[in-house]
């Protein structure tokens, strides 16, 4: 079986004899083909070698190398890849040579949606075995490019079919050490909490959740990434979030040192409009972010005012924000002298 | 400089820095010319884009060999963008447009990306609409309406999403191009909905974005793609769309333009992706409203602030489609009743925009446009499918402030000379909207 050489030394399929009987079918284009490719002689014929094998639907030996030198050359072409697993699978073939492919193409071609969804078929069919293996080759790909999407969403299969939880959320803390606004590694982070069958599930975890996330707002109050995971952690009960210590305590701090606070008046924003009763310290922080020093006036629109300003992409989305703040918050804050949570 | 880079800040901190780097000295530079002579800076520069378009469209190097299961998609980024422009293929491109799309077409249904390829959801989508951005009988007739539908329900997964291909990925892509294609072919029906709002659903992140698949990260592609299946399928009301407002809105950054996910880079493409989710839940006012648990009273509120005057649209009501008819889709017709693409385009009742829009149009054209086609940002190459996303995202930008459809932009709501507006497109199927309504006539006959 001729293996591939250094493309230098390629030697033509039609001059390989166990190609001798193959008659090569050429792609119907047609006569006036738009958005023709000026194919090279080696693509050309290497993919009209390939349609006559696919015709006929042939899946031996000779076909897996076919598929192998067409995916090398364009390696986005599903039709070849799926007859690949076709091929692969009337061969019984050994999959854990067909992972040793995978990572040999991989380099260059990563952003590849076939590449990807071909290792997961690969790894479905050799089961939990590949869980090590498959959890290492994401996080080689990661370490190259913490945000890859495919890594990441290969990752996360990999763990919900396959196992391997137990060293994931120490994984996610050392990426967010490394880069503390790779939201990537926040998304994963809420993944393994909320998922892994050898955590607490949510309920349980989020105590010690808020308080690192916490720790992170006050180390860049500026980052976006904590503070959607830290309304996250309350998805689907604000009452808790409006509830806790923790929260309004980070939004007053960070509106004190009058720094980087946009993302804490949004919090505070959206902790009124679910009934949040500030206190004065809180109300006493916005106003002195207020030039108009507009006191006892309405919080939610004084939030707002500061936010057009300070925040000028969204002066859109905070006026709309203004607007439809819901009845019953409104009607609280127009109350005099709250108790809130005092701090 | 390398040494000394960790103690400065993380790497996203410094490949941020410099891009804002990067652009801040293209805006200066331009802002330091005298207004006048601003304006060729601003000038969309239509016949160059089109040389270039027109070019790939009769002509593509060998290093496109990488795109060889992806030619559908090059002909939509370039027919959508030529469309935009307002320009047109001669007839003797037409129709060797259609010939070259009808070969991609499989005999049980569906296109792939090159003659002899196997059907795809992706290359469908794109011959589909290329088909309907040449427009015409002979274009949207070549179009196997019976056998498409059939192709499309074999993708249908358990998981209530679409798979991609046979023995393909599945994803929110998937359900986007397969639902997209149906409505817009109007063979959009129940059989094919079903289940399909459930795995969206499960894709909207804490985030509040929509990512490709249950747990993965919330990304501009695959929010659009969520949110406009969700509409075409009437279930948009299930989406948490108060914390997808938000999560949008911050994707657009200091540069103008937007990103596709939280502290990741501006790139031109989001122009449309995310650019066209802002635009599309400016439409979703009631729902929202109805979501935040808001009254009729503080509607009238919202009412008073936005700029347009409400008239309140009733979903038209569609013939219900009768057995006895001849339906070329053979026994019983599958036809949805309400209909969704034009219910939405036509209604009038909408907020003003909530993101940017003359800074997302200060960043297209002085960043992503360069001197023929447009890119990501400055640094990169240009390619068809950055041209087609910047001028989606810039039309969209220039009928956001539209009191209707039928009304033209004023001249404040375009940056740049007036001649720099484009053909208007519907958003949730990214078509030149005079395209659309052609294509919806066509296909509602029967």
């Amino acid at each position: 079986m001729d293996v591939l050489q250094k493309s230098s030394e390629r030697i033509p399929l039609s001059q390989r004899p166990e190609y001798a009987d193959v008659k090569p079918v050429p792609q119907n284009d047609g006569p006036n083909s738009i958005v023709p490719i000026s194919y090279t002689d080696e693509f050309r014929e290497t993919m009209d070698y390939f349609r006559a094998i696919y015709v006929a639907d042939e899946r031996s030996l000779r076909a897996l190398q076919l598929t192998t030198e067409a995916i090398k050359l364009n390696p986005g072409n599903y039709t070849v890849w799926q007859f690949r697993r076709l091929v692969l699978e009337a061969l019984n073939a050994d999959m854990n040579k067909e992972l040793d492919f995978v990572d040999g193409i991989v380099e260059g071609n990563s952003k590849n949606y076939q590449i990807w969804h071909h290792r997961r078929w690969v790894a479905e069919n050799l089961g939990t075995d590949a869980s090590t293996r498959e959890l290492e080759f994401t996080k080689k790909i990661l370490s190259k490019d913490a945000k890859h999407y495919h890594a990441w969403s290969h990752g996360q299969w990999v763990l919900q079919a396959l196992g391997g939880w137990k060293d994931e959320l120490t994984y996610c803390e050392l990426l967010l050490k490394d880069d503390i606004f790779n939201n990537s590694a926040w998304n994963q982070r809420y993944f393994v909490v909320t998922r892994s069958p050898l955590l607490g599930g949510l309920g349980a975890m989020r105590g010690s959740e808020v308080t690192c996330t916490v720790n992170a707002i006050m180390e860049h109050p500026e980052n976006e990434s904590p503070w959607r995971y830290l309304r996250g952690l309350y998805r689907n009960d604000t009452h808790a979030l409006v509830k806790d210590p923790q929260v309004a305590s980070v939004c007053l701090k960070i509106l004190t040192a009058k720094n980087n606070y946009v993302h804490a008046l949004s919090m505070l924003l959206d902790l009124l409009c679910h009934g949040f009763q500030p206190s004065l310290e809180i109300r006493n922080a916005v106003y002195g972010l207020s030039d108009s020093g507009a006191q006892g006036s309405d919080l939610v629109k004084v939030v707002c005012s500061i936010l057009e300003l300070v925040d000028p992409m969204r002066a859109n989305y905070w006026k709309w924000r203004r607007n439809i703040v819901p009845a019953q918050a409104a009607q609280c804050l127009k109350d005099d002298g709250l108790t809130g949570l005092s701090l | 400089m390398e040494s000394s880079r960790k103690a400065r800040g993380t790497k996203t901190q410094e490949e941020q820095w410099m891009v804002e780097n990067d652009v801040g000295q293209i805006y200066s530079s331009v802002s330091s010319i005298p207004p006048n002579a601003q304006s060729v800076f601003l000038e969309i520069r239509r016949d160059n884009h089109i040389q270039y378009l027109m070019h790939g469209l009769n002509n593509l190097g060998p290093s496109f060999s990488t795109l060889d299961a992806n030619r559908p998609w090059i002909c939509y980024w370039i027919l959508h963008s030529i469309a935009l422009l307002g320009d047109s293929l001669d007839e003797e491109l037409e129709h060797s447009t259609i010939e070259f799309l009808s070969r991609c077409q499989d005999p049980d249904g569906g296109y792939g990306g090159g003659p002899g390829q196997m059907p795809h959801l992706a290359t469908t989508y794109a011959a589909v609409n290329s088909l309907i951005t040449l427009g015409g009988p002979k274009s949207l007739s070549s179009i196997n309406r019976g056998k498409l539908r059939a192709f499309l329900l074999q993708m249908k997964d358990a998981s209530g999403g679409f798979r991609m291909h046979d023995g393909g990925e599945v994803d929110v892509r998937a359900c986007y191009t397969a639902i997209s294609v149906a409505s817009v072919l109007n063979i959009l029906d129940d059989e094919l909905t079903q289940n399909v709002g459930d795995y969206i659903l499960s894709c909207q992140t804490y985030e509040g974005g929509i990512a490709g698949e249950p747990g993965s990260e919330a990304h501009g592609g695959y929010t659009f793609c969520g949110l406009a299946a969700m509409i075409l399928i009437n279930e948009v009301h299930r989406l948490d769309l108060p914390c997808l407002i938000d999560w949008v809105v911050f994707r657009q950054g200091v540069e103008g333009g937007f990103q596709g996910r939280t502290n990741k880079l501006v790139d031109g493409c989001y122009s449309f992706w995310q650019g066209g989710v802002a635009v599309i839940v400016q439409k979703l006012h009631s729902v929202i409203c109805e979501q935040l648990g808001l009254s009729k009273v503080l509607d009238s509120e919202c009412d008073s602030e936005s700029y347009h005057d409400y008239e309140t649209s009733d979903i038209s009501d569609v013939e219900e489609c009768t057995v006895e008819t001849s339906c070329p889709l053979g026994g019983t017709c599958h036809r949805r009743k309400e209909d969704i693409g034009v219910d939405f385009i036509s209604n009038k009742r909408a907020i003003a925009p909530i993101f940017s829009s003359m800074h997302l149009q200060q960043y297209l054209l002085l960043c992503s446009q360069e001197g023929a086609g447009f890119r990501d940002k400055p640094g990169k190459p240009r390619d068809h499918y950055h041209t087609c996303y910047c001028l989606s995202g810039l039309s969209v930008c220039q009928y956001c402030s539209s009191a209707d459809a039928d009304s033209p932009p004023l001249a404040r709501d375009i940056l740049g000379p007036y001649s720099n507006l484009l053909e208007q497109l519907h958003p949730l199927y990214n078509l030149v909207l005079d395209r659309y309504y052609e294509a919806h006539d066509f296909f509602s006959k029967f």
